[in-house]
């Protein structure tokens, strides 16, 4: 290696994360984070080599719902359920048909994920009675597909309990840097779910953590958010892209450029070479449909197919005939047991 | 043609609805009531959405 190849921040990562799988550090992802629109390609081509040698060529799908929307008590800047700002999002709860039929149709699409959410500060214990009743009735209805759960800051007692009803993963998401958290939310702390996070791990749960990419944060904040990450070691990484949400504190934010959202796609698969990255929310309005696909060939493993919470996604066939086109096959569910 | 805008609510005549024509409106599914503004209880799924409204009942994806 030359000399200008042992300081040149890709051709470090060729050898740290491609051939030892380790992932960059917080200083270097500044730097990859900061190299200029003409290094993309090639950061993106070694972000995918990353993927492929140390993921393989599956792409995860997931379908997501939400079982209690709206009224939720915490003041998380950039979400249009939280009951402490003007949103037009009313309070809803899904009945357990309903729940079952959502299950249902993510399966048809071949995907191995169903993500139940509730847009809470903690689960209550009607909500944990709705999602042992209704997790019951999606087996009842035939339907073995792998049922994840996000239902916010756990107690010990709730997180044995959601192993004990066949949850396989957790999400709760850290959202951002530990030190841009208290810009983003003010009424728990990021060490709260730092420490749902623990317990989750500890119990044998996968743990799938991302957050949201534009809300303020400086280049040096995604880094740091990124090795952050690498230190919790999740399972799955999702990450989101801010929509900003009318009436919320968020909702003149920029959308994030999509170069700079690639670059951060890029950065995070160097960070957590073997997780699994999945595009989430935002994708639509930040990358596009040129963008996603880079962003499939950018370290991108899983996505989330169809709408999302609150709002609405492609349509499942679109991304699903994008996979094809890419030749990238669909996770078995064999796979993931 | 509808009364209200589904987004924010406001007379669907009233012209500034900027916020509401942009690419994000295609992104989210009715909030208010065409007929009369109230705000609407919506259930977004994987593949659809249905929106109710306490006076004028429900609409849904497969219906709009």
């Amino acid at each position: 290696m030359t000399a200008a190849a042992r300081t040149d921040v890709l051709a470090v990562a060729r050898e740290q994360v491609l051939e030892r799988g380790e992932g960059l550090a917080e200083d270097q992802l500044v730097e990859v984070l900061r190299l200029p629109d003409e290094r993309l390609t090639e950061l993106l081509d070694l972000a995918h080599q990353v993927r492929m040698r140390w993921c393989g060529p599956a792409v995860e799908v997931e379908g997501i719902v939400s079982v209690k929307t709206g009224g939720c008590p915490e003041d998380c800047h950039f979400c249009s359920q939280s009951g402490r700002f003007p949103s037009p999002v009313r309070s809803a709860w899904l009945d357990i048909p309903g729940l079952v039929r959502a299950a249902r149709e993510t399966a048809a699409t071949g995907a191995t994920e169903f993500c139940i959410v509730a847009a809470v500060r903690g689960p209550d214990k009607r909500l944990m009675s709705q999602v042992r009743d209704g997790i019951k009735a999606i087996r009842e209805d035939g339907n073995d597909i792998n049922i994840a759960c996000s239902l916010g800051i756990l107690t010990q007692e709730q997180v044995d309990e959601l192993v004990e009803m066949g949850v396989h993963r957790y999400n709760h998401n850290l959202e951002t840097a530990r030190s841009h958290f208290p810009n983003v939310v003010t009424t728990h702390t990021w060490e709260e779910r730092w420490e749902t996070l623990r317990m989750v791990r500890e119990a044998g749960m996968e743990v799938c953590c991302g957050g949201i990419i534009g809300m303020g944060e400086t280049v040096e904040q995604r880094a740091e958010f990124a090795a952050q990450l690498a230190e919790l070691g999740p399972d799955e990484c999702p990450m989101n892209f801010l929509t900003p949400q009318p009436g919320t504190p968020f909702e003149h934010y920029e959308v994030v450029d999509g170069k700079d959202a690639l670059r951060t796609v890029a950065a995070f698969r160097l960070a957590l070479p073997k997780a699994m990255i999945r595009f989430s929310g935002g994708r639509e309005l930040t990358f596009g449909d040129l963008g996603t696909k880079q962003g499939m060939l950018g370290g991108v493993n899983a996505i989330i197919v169809g709408n999302y919470l609150t709002s609405l996604g492609r349509p499942a066939s679109e991304d699903l005939r994008m996979l094809d086109e890419l030749k990238m096959p669909i996770k078995a569910l064999s796979d993931t047991l | 043609m509808s009364r209200y805008c589904v987004q924010c609510g406001k007379p669907a005549a009233e012209p500034v609805h900027r916020e509401c024509d942009g690419p994000q409106a295609a992104l989210r599914p009715p909030r208010f009531c065409p007929e009369c503004a109230r705000r609407m209880i919506v259930q977004v799924t994987p593949m659809g959405w249905t929106a109710t409204c306490s006076r004028h009942g429900e609409v849904s994806s497969g219906s709009a």
